[in-house]
């Protein structure tokens, strides 16, 4: 099922868009799982994805760990801790 | 009364704290967070995720306006490109007295640190490097988790 992604600051940067529409394997459960799939894509995932304890994610704009399921969800977003205000 | 925004557009501080002073009450607290010029720093831009930070702002005010029951919450957030001495966040809380206007102040400036999407670039000529997320403000923003102390 198609899975809206979107990434942001040094991740999106790492990777090289802003987001993209996947078909992730049925394999893919959770957001680590997710995140495990997209490193194997190439360079620029792998580098954005090396350090798993740097990134946070939200599932559908809502703020998740990572071991979080992601089924029927329409758009998962990755990134590192915020840091406004 | 719940008032949040993000916007790119420079904050007017004296605007926005006669517009959240007119909510009426017998206290307010404000915040101002500006961009600080350390260690050589030239600009600063700020990267939002759009629609999930709207969200996590009105999730912050409506906390404390529960929490303290406060008459108005108010918080706006700049983002994109800005240079040392703007400023970047205004928090305001207007309640009936100051404890709970400065408490509810802090929770909120302190809990947008760590719950709002938000990630700063700091330019330092043509370095730019993301900043870091601080154990400071984890601690900062757990602290509200804590219950309320008993009155003495």
């Amino acid at each position: 099922m198609a899975l809206d992604l979107l990434y942001f600051a040094w991740v999106r940067e790492a990777i090289g868009r802003d987001g993209e529409r996947v078909e992730p394997p049925a394999e893919a459960r959770t957001v680590a799982d997710l995140i495990d799939w997209l490193a194997a894509r190439g360079d620029g995932y792998a580098r954005a994805f090396a350090d798993r304890t740097r990134l946070r994610a939200a599932v559908d704009q809502r703020f998740v760990l990572l071991d979080a399921a992601i089924a029927g969800a329409r758009e998962v977003a990755i990134f590192p801790p915020v840091t406004g205000g | 009364m719940r008032r949040v925004a993000v916007t790119t557009a420079p904050l007017d501080v004296a605007v926005l704290t006669a517009e959240a002073f007119a909510a009426g009450a017998g206290a307010m607290a404000t915040f101002v967070g500006s961009v600080r010029s350390d260690d050589g720093v030239t600009a600063l831009e700020l990267e939002h995720y759009a629609g999930a930070t709207d969200r996590a702002l009105e999730a912050v005010a409506d906390q404390a306006i529960v929490r303290w029951n406060l008459a108005s919450a108010t918080i706006v957030h700049r983002v994109g490109p800005m240079v040392p001495g703007e400023p970047i966040v205004f928090v305001a809380a207007l309640a009936p007295h100051r404890q709970a206007a400065l408490d509810a102040c802090a929770f909120m400036i302190d809990r947008l640190k760590t719950d709002a999407p938000f990630w700063k670039r700091e330019r330092r000529g043509v370095d730019a490097r993301w900043v870091e997320a601080r154990g400071s403000d984890q601690a900062a923003a757990a602290r509200w988790h804590q219950p309320p102390l008993p009155e003495p």
